[in-house]
């Protein structure tokens, strides 16, 4: 492994919303005691409280209130380190309660084999959560070959924001784009508009649900749960709008593509190595 | 004014006076305070109760297995991505609130071989590796270490190694063209193998005048791609000779 | 959840190429095909009846009042397939609450608001008031009392007060035609805005829904006063029936060129999605298009017409050509609805594969259902026309309009 690989700094503070590197060391004792003042709060904030304004919310590292005027949320996808083992898939639907069955995904890897004749073969055994199976094409057939992890964009101009007719799927101020599980009357315009199909309708609630960049963790200074659990680092989280975050040196290093650029949804999941081939 | 005109204004009027009064008690009073959005949401889906904890929070406990995995070749997995998620587990730690995976399966979502895994990933074939019995009756999960005596290179560059036996090069070993590899094999990353440099190289084989079998394919050096070195139109790994 | 799950594990079978995972699961089915049908209906019915008030085609008098009921009564039952859709129909009240000005299906709820409350109802009720005033004197007991609510306590039957209903009765029906074309024309931009998906995004999409949604209330009226006249053994006006033919005529021929046009301009630009687009009308959009809309929905009715203007033939043959071309039409334009309402969804996103719809008998989104709903109306429309008989022809005719 090699030295400045980007997970050697794991050992120490996490430096995922952009907070200083010694800033870890001057709060509480252990992470562990952290993280139980944290769960403390977790009861209190799940309680729809009228007026609870964001600030009591979650005690960053500092100390200070969590401010999302400050964030601007995106994550980089290194599509050369990708394995397609589908831990991340695994991930979000364990941390987020999402529907076990193949229909439902809020995030998913698809595999991609070009041919030597010029096919693109493309598939995604159930959003390949359990990896993938042999493809049936022998390496003979086979002139390049790739992983795609794919998410909801978040994008800045959101298509399915648009289209809502209530008001219940909207924009953060930290640039999240999430949806009102209480407000949503199922109608399914947003999932028409999508032009990545990020969402998907809850087959119990009823209403609109997709990634939600883990919100609820990272506006406690966590990760998402897919990039806490990828073993390459090929998912990248961070801000796109402030230097000192890994997602700022990932755009930085590498050259970036977005997916389906022309629909100008302007999205906030920045690709390297996307092939032009992927739609 | 006449009378229909009087009335209909009426009727409309009071249509739209209950209309604003409905509105006033049945709009959520979180609603458009930061947009065209219930506010309240926002805390609603922030206060969710997380599930995996981040790997920071098993080295509280665990040191010696973190300290340990930090130099091995999975420093970069996160505990969770094979244990599962952790809070609870480190909120009230006991053997029956963690995943502690056993057979082959969970190794498997990495290591099975898939043609598509990057090159210099470490795979093996589930069928013909080890048999049945658990991977960690092998290999040490928090310090993973390649078997012994095995082919050095197919165990990173599976993909390559079976193009290889596929094609018509099939008879050549991985260190006629590449070298010996050795240091390679110990920095992966910083160390690349060598490749053949000349066209006098290839032509060791393929040349006019060769003393390879006859069933090598010839070309006459002097004229065949004279302003390329012979990898950058063919593929080694894979001859197409003449497709 | 079980019976869902049940339908996409089957309906993955069916996949072809690749498809997004969350695309397996067809958002919106049968229930989203018969609105914009319904609502096509109302603007179609309503334009109809504007022509002969607005620009006096005299032939289609009989047909006047009828087309105004039965707007109505479709117009009353077009939410309701929209109400059994939503995940949570309790809560639809809130696009009338907090709606979003940048969505199209908000503002649509708004625009229907206006149509039904100040077009539709309105231009009936300045239509029929004189006759509800004299019937609320001259009714007994129940009856009374409905009429005397419908007069809304207006009861004068004065020279002046009639002259006003006129006037505001025109005035309304020039503002309720840009309203009808804005009705199901927004209902072609909800669809025709959508960029993410290329069957459906289009330019032209508010104006191929205007116009085939005014071809198939033509067909519906025609179909209706056929229908009314047998079962009230009444002789049909013929210059009537011929008028609405040729209409009928007229309007399948401007909305099959916008049609043609939408058509011709993919083929020739031929980007990206055209491989995918043309492997589903192939393969899984081959019988409801190419068969059912184009073939025998476009071309037998249009060449029949055609046939009709060119021959002459006699009064039985035209009635018989008129009863059947309406019921093809009609049935030709819901499946132009089910060929952009499922088309758009039956390929990938990926431009990759295509997937299928399996149609369910029983449940909202079932078959079963949406009879019952496309019933419904006509069901509607006898009890309308049993409290506002449609026969007498309308304020401004001058045949007695006592009898009731």
């Amino acid at each position: 492994m090699k030295e400045d690989h980007p997970l050697s700094v794991r050992s120490g503070p996490s430096t995922t919303n952009g907070d200083s590197p010694t800033a870890g060391n001057d709060r509480v004792t252990t992470r562990r005691d952290f993280l139980k003042c944290l769960i403390g709060f977790v009861p209190v904030v799940g309680l729809p409280i009228l007026g609870l304004n964001l600030g009591a919310l979650a005690a960053t590292e500092k100390g200070r209130e969590y401010d999302p005027a400050e964030h601007w949320y995106g994550m980089g996808i290194d599509v050369g380190l990708c394995i397609g083992c589908g831990r991340c898939v695994e991930a979000c639907k364990e941390e987020n309660n999402v529907p076990r069955d193949p229909y439902f995904f809020r995030t998913w890897v698809e595999r991609y084999i070009k041919t030597p004749d010029g096919k693109m073969i493309v598939d995604s055994p159930n959003g390949g959560m359990n990896a993938f199976p042999p493809a049936g094409v022998s390496e003979q057939e086979i002139l390049r070959t790739f992983y795609l992890p794919k998410l909801c964009n978040h994008c800045e101009k959101p298509p399915c924001v648009q289209v809502c007719p209530v008001g219940a799927t909207f924009n953060t101020k930290d640039g999240v784009v999430l949806v009102d599980e209480s407000y949503c009357i199922g109608c399914r315009y947003c999932i028409q508009a999508c032009p990545y199909g990020a969402r998907y309708l809850h087959p119990e609630k009823r209403v609109a649900d997709k990634c939600t960049f883990c919100y609820h963790r990272i506006t406690k200074g966590l990760r998402p749960a897919c990039v806490e659990v990828c073993p390459t680092s090929a998912r990248i989280f961070g801000e796109t709008r402030r230097a000192s975050t890994p997602l700022w040196r990932f755009v930085r290093t590498h050259e970036i593509h977005v997916l389906k650029p022309h629909l100008r949804t302007s999205p906030k999941v920045y690709y390297s190595d996307l092939d032009s081939e992927v739609r | 004014m006449p009378a229909q005109a009087k009335r209909l204004l009426l009727l409309f009027g009071l249509a739209a006076a209950v209309f604003v009064l409905i509105r006033h008690f049945a709009v959520p009073e979180s609603f458009g305070r930061y947009g065209h959005y219930r506010a309240e949401a926002v805390n609603v889906v922030a206060g969710l109760a997380p599930r995996y904890a981040g790997h920071l929070v098993c080295g509280e406990c665990h040191d010696d297995v973190v300290t340990v995995k930090r130099t091995s070749q999975h420093a970069s997995v996160a505990c969770e991505a094979c244990h599962g998620p952790g809070l609870s587990h480190s909120e009230d730690p006991t053997e029956q609130n963690i995943s502690i995976p056993a057979g082959r399966e969970r190794c498997g979502y990495c290591h099975n071989y898939d043609a598509t895994r990057p090159t210099g990933f470490p795979q093996i074939d589930p069928a013909q590796h080890g048999g049945d019995e658990a991977c960690t009756s092998c290999h040490n999960p928090h310090q993973p270490k390649p078997g012994e005596g095995e082919e050095l290179c197919g165990a990173c560059h599976s993909e390559i190694t079976r193009t290889l036996a596929s094609g018509r090069h099939k008879n050549l070993d991985c260190h006629t063209c590449h070298g010996s590899g050795t240091e390679h094999t110990s920095a992966p990353d910083s160390v690349r193998p060598d490749v053949p440099g000349t066209r006098e190289f290839c032509g060791q084989c393929h040349s006019e005048g060769a003393s390879s079998p006859e069933s090598v394919p010839r070309i006459d050096s002097s004229t065949h791609g004279e302003d390329y070195v012979c990898w950058q139109c063919h593929f080694s790994h894979l001859p197409e000779a003449g497709r | 959840m079980e019976e869902l799950l049940r339908q996409l594990a089957e309906a993955l079978k069916y996949v072809t190429g690749f498809i997004y995972p969350n695309e397996i699961e067809l958002h919106w089915g049968l229930l989203i095909v018969l609105y914009p049908f319904l609502t096509g209906l109302v603007a179609g019915a309503f334009i109809l009846a504007s022509l002969e008030r607005v620009f006096n085609v005299k032939e289609i008098q009989p047909t006047y009042r009828l087309s105004l009921l039965t707007a109505l009564a479709f117009l009353l039952v077009a939410p309701l397939p929209l109400l059994a859709h939503l995940g949570h129909p309790e809560r639809a009240f809130e696009i009338f609450l907090t709606p979003h000005f940048q969505s199209a299906m908000a503002m649509f709820g708004f625009v229907y608001a206006w149509y039904l409350m100040v077009v539709l109802l309105l231009e009936i009720w300045f239509d029929y008031r004189k006759d509800i005033v004299i019937w609320s004197n001259s009714k007994k007991r129940w009856r009374r009392i409905l009429y005397s609510v419908l007069t809304l306590g207006v009861r004068s039957t004065s020279d002046q007060a009639l002259a006003f209903d006129q006037k505001a009765g025109r005035f309304i029906t020039i503002i309720g035609i840009p309203s009808a074309f804005l009705l199901h024309g927004y209902v072609g931009f909800i669809f025709g805005s959508v960029k993410a998906n290329p069957w459906w995004s289009s330019v032209l999409m508010p104006v191929v829904f205007l116009f085939s949604a005014i071809v198939s209330g033509i067909a519906l009226v025609l179909l209706i006063y056929m229908v009314s006249s047998w079962l009230r053994k009444t002789p049909i006006e013929m210059p009537c029936l011929d008028k609405l033919g040729h209409f009928l005529f007229y309007a399948m021929i401007l909305d099959v060129s916008l049609e043609l046009l939408d058509f011709v301009h993919r083929l020739y630009e031929a980007e990206e999605s055209i491989d995918i687009l043309a492997q589903m009308v192939e393969s899984r959009l081959f019988v409801s298009l190419v068969v059912v809309q184009v073939l025998v929905g476009t071309v037998v009715p249009l060449v029949s017409l055609a046939a009709l203007r060119a021959l002459k033939p006699r009064e039985s043959v035209r009635k018989v050509v008129y009863f059947v071309v309406g019921a093809i039409v009609l049935v030709s334009i819901f499946f132009m609805r089910w060929n952009v309402v499922l088309g758009g969804q039956l390929f990938s996103k990926s431009l990759r594969g295509l997937t299928v719809y399996k149609i369910g008998i029983a449940g909202r989104e079932g078959v079963v259902a949406s009879t019952i709903l496309v019933l419904l109306p006509f069901a509607i429309l006898v009890i309308l026309s049993l409290i506002l008989p449609p026969w007498s022809g309308g304020a401004r005719n001058k045949k007695s309009s006592e009898s009731g």
